[in-house]
């Protein structure tokens, strides 16, 4: 049975402009000991999915069903998930500083953290304080529990929030842009320790990021998102070599250096779509170079593809064609070929009415 | 150049990179709508805001039509009229006797004309002082926040000077050289309230000028002038025009505390200040009529611009404005979560919780 | 000509810059730049308690028509080093010379014609638009500064140019806020392009973007360079981006260049052990080649610019460091068996296929030591 497994996870906030679906129907399972890489862009609710897990999104409205060791996360109440929270599932953010409170030193914040859910001394835990920031090589960590969160550089403060993280050995921690606000060369330091804690505590981990190249580096497997669901889910090889899905398959096309991508980027058109007014049928088919009539109309199920074990794609091309390659696409564009019908007509219409006045193409 | 075989058929679509979608997307193109477009819209929306504008049109409107009700009634602000104003006994009326609706003084004047007349004054002195003090301010604060420096020095301790310098002493001594009038009333109000606007303007400025845009007009070679006026005072319009609204009630109070201690405006022309001064002595006598209502014609004037003030400055908060921004798509989706996210931090790692 | 082809003093160790013809000089020069930031206390009389240095002493050149990367850490420098070339900081001592004219101490007026051949975009899209102003009116204000184009003729101008970078020219009239981070970019770019300048200085102009609309912004940049013959410097901390868009990259380290060559040659071989971390480090988006790469992991952060190492300044992070490192500083010079254009500031260059080893034993050591001493999770009560 997976560490966890989340079914169907739906959020949604309320506006005064409209509901915003952040998360529409996504499912996932993370395996004990094994990082899941979790993709999107701005706004493919790929934070938000992780913060309704541990029910840190007030004012939201979640359904579905998420499963941990076999407690439903979803129905726990507040006092429940507190427990939960930090004790079984850390988590970590972008901006360390979110995390750290400005006015406590911060060895007494570790304290605290082990304090809340362990029965432990204040001079036991301040021993396990300095012991997790010189786990997490923070330099003289003797002195540096005495410091304040404003006193340690970027990287020795995520390194802090760290150790605080792990310091009740979570099974699980997710991490939310972990590096993203990262130098390369501490980035690369963090990633190996987060690495090294995960093989010792035996620890699975949830990398969220909008950079493939770290999913590339630390994850297990890939879930891709837009605009609220799951596109495309596989082990990190496949989606790399043989996507199925175009946007995928765009993603690596427009990035420098990526496994697919040739000597000019190919970006994907547009922007990601307002989580408001989410395009019809698949939410993908504004910007997709494969739209045919049935993407407008219809939404794809999210189901098995051939790409490898476990490959999973929301895209109503035929499920074996997968791939970067010249020929991967050109199947992709057979298929495609007399599925363009009246609603592409209409769509390609509003596209040229919008632009009547002309404009420079960058194909 | 290399096409990706991604491009493969879909010319038609790739066509544009940017506006397809927006134009898909955003069937309803919003044209350029000002912040201070939507602000007001927002503004119209707020009833307080509206409660608050009935209260100003409704001493405008007192103010305005104050030599028509003198007309009509035939009631002379100034001069005293003990024969029609006051009764047999030489006492004077009380509201709604003898055709006087708020009844009179205690030289038989009409009290609504004088309060009517006294709204004039008010809301002049008022608008004018304020007007003058938020772009002096405005002027002064910008170039100290932005030249930094000694001029920065100078300004900045002028400023604490005139905001801690005892206002009244010194109108009093400027009203005993010169006599009290209505411009040199409006002057000492305009000048010690510049420093208040200043003192905001400055410490905006100097965050501002930090922006990139500012580096941006920089590049582009944009001279100092330029900067100050055009790209750095339209991000300051916002805290100015609140600050400007709430300092009228200020001046208001200030006109009135100026006239009832007699260095303002002065006698004759009848201001809520001197009519509470000139009927000071009435209160005992049962008269509450003598200052009740120039004291309502004031709380209604201050209540109205403070109670706008605020609601300009709730249509205004940029953070309000993000949650109606065109593209608040992405701060919903975007920072929402991730505020309440910051706010839980503590309680997801237990840090402070003991606290 | 002016006095801009005169060699650097030799005995600044820098790289000499050779004499040229106008037409093949090189189009900007930069000569020993230094910037320090003043660090002052007080309020009437500021006395200076220490300075930041954030550019010690840069030399380098941007050939005509050539996109040239500058790449390197938070606090390298590198955003400094742009707004010194294109003189929104002065200089603290050293030259920049833009097409033979050296325009270090040029007043603002004397500087105006520069400007217009030197621009600027700036990494945050959403702090570089002034949010109150209409988008016709920014992408305008270098015409309207200057005093090239007025009313209709500056409008048509505008529209023109906001077609050129792929807006809709329609959207003349809206504010910044109503426009997504990448077309915000796109407005950034039209404003640097209005006055036709020669050389672009770019600072990190897609960090802040999503990954599908990053790539609409460097295809755009490079569909300009041919359409315009612009010239480039490209400030970036993502290699990948930089790999793919310049014809030659400088590698920063507080406030230096440690290495400076080709990019095939840079990334091919990288002789600083720096830029040998600092490639190894990066996360490419290709698992076989994130994952089977040697990473090089440095242990510690930057040092602070205030109070830099002696020496090579790289020396307290360097997996190669020797005594002498820390005594004597090394020249920024061309390596044995290197190509000339491809300069190394090391005194113990890495060798081709060497493999460097970390400075500190491994943080896997210290994990399991950690797991090993303290008490099992499991002994632990939850409360």
């Amino acid at each position: 049975m997976s560490l966890l497994s989340v079914r169907d996870l739906t959020v949604s906030f309320p506006t005064s402009d409209g509901v915003v679906r952040a998360v529409r129907g996504l499912s996932f399972d993370v395996e004990a000991g094994q990082t899941l890489g979790i993709v999107g862009e701005t706004g493919s609710g790929k934070s938000v999915s992780a913060l309704s897990l541990l029910g840190l999104n007030p004012g939201a409205d979640v359904s579905g069903s998420a499963l941990f060791e076999g407690k439903e996360l979803l129905a726990l109440g507040p006092e429940q998930l507190r427990a939960v929270r930090g004790a079984e599932i850390a988590m970590i953010f972008q901006d360390p500083l979110s995390s750290l409170h400005p006015y406590y030193r911060v060895g007494w914040q570790i304290c605290e953290a082990i304090r809340t859910h362990r029965r432990t001394s204040r001079a036991e835990a301040m021993r396990q304080a300095v012991e997790l920031l010189r786990l997490v090589s923070i330099p003289q960590p003797e002195r540096r529990v005495q410091s304040f969160p404003h006193e340690l550089s970027g990287g020795m403060r995520q390194r802090a929030m760290i150790a605080m993280a792990l310091a009740l050995r979570p099974k699980l921690l997710i991490a939310d842009e972990p590096t993203t606000a990262l130098d390369a060369t501490v980035q690369a330091q963090l990633m190996e320790l987060l690495g090294g804690m995960q093989r010792e505590l035996g620890m699975a981990m949830i990398v969220i990021t909008h950079d493939l190249g770290l999913v590339a580096t630390v994850a297990d497997s890939v879930l891709v998102m837009y605009a609220g669901r799951g596109a495309e889910r596989a082990d990190y090889r496949t989606i790399f070599h043989s996507p199925h899905h175009p946007y995928t398959r765009g993603l690596l096309a427009s990035i420098p250096g990526a496994a697919g991508s040739g000597g000019r980027l190919v970006p994907i058109v547009g922007q990601p779509p307002s989580l408001i007014r989410i395009p019809s049928g698949c939410a993908f088919h504004p910007r997709c170079p494969f739209a045919m009539d049935v993407c407008v109309r219809d939404q794809p199920p999210f189901v098995p593809v051939s790409g490898g074990e476990g490959h999973l794609s929301a895209c109503w091309l035929p499920p074996d064609v997968v791939g970067v390659d010249a020929a991967a696409d050109a199947a992709r564009q057979r298929f495609v070929e007399g599925r363009r019908g009246p609603a592409i007509a209409r769509l390609r219409a509003a596209i040229s009415g919008a632009r009547a006045r002309g404009g420079v193409a960058h194909v | 150049m290399s096409l990706s075989p991604f491009d493969v058929g879909s010319a038609a679509l790739v066509a544009d990179e940017d506006q397809s979608l927006e134009a898909l997307d955003a069937g309803r193109a919003i044209e350029g709508r000002s912040p201070l477009r939507l602000a007001f819209a927002r503004l119209r929306s707020d009833r307080i805001a509206w409660l608050a504008a009935g209260m100003i049109v409704l001493m405008a409107l007192l103010a305005v039509v104050a030599p028509v009700l003198s007309a009509l009634t035939g009631h002379s602000p100034y001069n005293p009229d003990l024969v029609n104003g006051t009764d047999s006994f030489g006492q004077p009326y009380g509201p709604g006797q003898a055709g006087f609706l708020l009844g009179t003084d205690n030289v038989g004047r009409d009290i609504l004309v004088r309060v009517a007349y006294g709204a004039r004054i008010s809301l002049l002195v008022g608008v004018l002082a304020t007007l003058l003090a938020t772009v002096g301010g405005t002027i002064l604060g910008l170039v100290s926040g932005y030249y930094g420096g000694w001029i920065d020095a100078l300004l900045a301790r002028m400023m604490d000077a005139v905001l801690s310098f005892p206002y009244v002493l010194a109108a009093i001594v400027l009203a005993a050289v010169f006599g009290g009038s209505l411009p040199l009333t409006i002057g000492v109000i305009a000048f010690f309230s510049w420093a208040a606007i200043g003192r905001i303007v400055r410490g905006q400025t100097l965050s501002q000028k930090e922006k990139e845009y500012v580096e941006a007009a920089r590049s582009i070679g944009a001279g100092s002038f330029r900067i100050m006026f055009v790209d750095i005072l339209p991000n300051l319009i916002a805290p100015v025009i609140v600050l400007g609204t709430l300092l009228v009630p200020v001046a208001v109070v200030f006109e009135a505390t100026l006239d009832y201690l007699g260095v303002g405006v002065g006698p004759p022309t009848p201001t809520w200040g001197n009519m509470l001064a000139d009927d000071q002595g009435s209160a005992g006598f049962g008269a509450w009529w003598f200052w009740v209502f120039p004291s309502v014609a004031l709380l209604i004037t201050t209540l109205g611009f403070n109670l706008l003030g605020d609601s300009v400055r709730d249509a205004l908060d940029p953070r309000t404005e993000r949650l109606f921004a065109n593209r608040r798509k992405k701060v919903v989706v975007g920072g929402g979560p991730d505020a309440s996210a910051r706010a839980d931090t503590d309680r997801l790692s237990g840090g402070t919780e003991a606290r | 000509m002016s006095e801009a082809a005169t060699p650097v003093n030799p005995a600044s160790n820098e790289p000499t810059l050779a004499a040229a013809p106008a037409g093949d000089r090189p189009l900007l020069q930069l000569e020993n730049v230094v910037k320090h930031f003043p660090i002052r206390r007080g309020i009437f009389f500021k006395r200076q308690i220490g300075r930041v240095q954030a550019v010690e002493g840069v030399s380098l050149e941007v050939r005509r028509g050539e996109t040239l990367g500058l790449v390197g850490e938070t606090g390298c420098g590198k955003s400094t080093l742009a707004r010194c070339i294109t003189r929104l900081h002065p200089l603290t001592s050293g030259r920049v010379i833009f097409d033979g004219v050296d325009i270090t101490r040029l007043s603002a007026g004397q500087l105006r014609p520069y400007r217009r051949r030197m621009q600027m975009i700036f990494q945050d899209p959403f702090g570089s638009l002034n949010p109150r102003r209409r988008v016709g009116s920014i992408i305008g204000d270098p015409l309207a500064i200057h005093g090239i184009a007025d009313g209709g003729e500056r409008k048509r101008q505008v529209q023109e140019l906001m077609e050129v970078v792929g807006l809709n020219p329609e959207h003349y009239n809206r504010f910044p806020s109503e426009f997504s981070g990448g077309q915000r970019q796109r407005i950034g770019v039209a404003r640097a392009l209005a006055l036709r300048p020669s050389l672009i200085v770019c600072d990190e102009p897609v960090s802040a973007l999503d990954v599908s609309v990053q790539a609409q912004i460097i295809n755009l940049l490079e569909d300009l360079q041919g359409e315009f013959g612009l010239t480039y410097v490209f400030i970036a901390h993502d290699l990948a981006v930089v790999e793919h868009v310049s014809d030659r990259v400088a590698v920063m380290y507080l406030g230096k260049i440690v290495e400076m060559a080709d990019t095939a040659e840079l990334f091919g071989s990288p002789r600083h052990p720096y830029t040998a971390a600092l490639l190894s480090a990066s996360m490419v988006a290709d698992p076989e080649k994130a994952r089977s790469s040697h990473r090089v992991v440095l242990y510690g952060d930057v040092p602070s610019p205030i109070n830099p190492p002696s020496g090579c300044r790289f020396h307290t992070r360097c997996p190669k460091a020797q005594p002498l490192c820390s005594v004597e500083e090394p020249p920024l010079r061309v390596q044995a068996g290197d190509p000339g254009g491809h300069l190394t500031a090391c005194h113990f260059p890495v060798a081709p296929g060497e493999q460097l080893v970390g400075a500190e034993p491994a943080i896997s050591a210290a994990v399991t030591e950690f797991v090993a001493t303290s008490p099992g999770a499991g002994e632990e009560e939850t409360v």
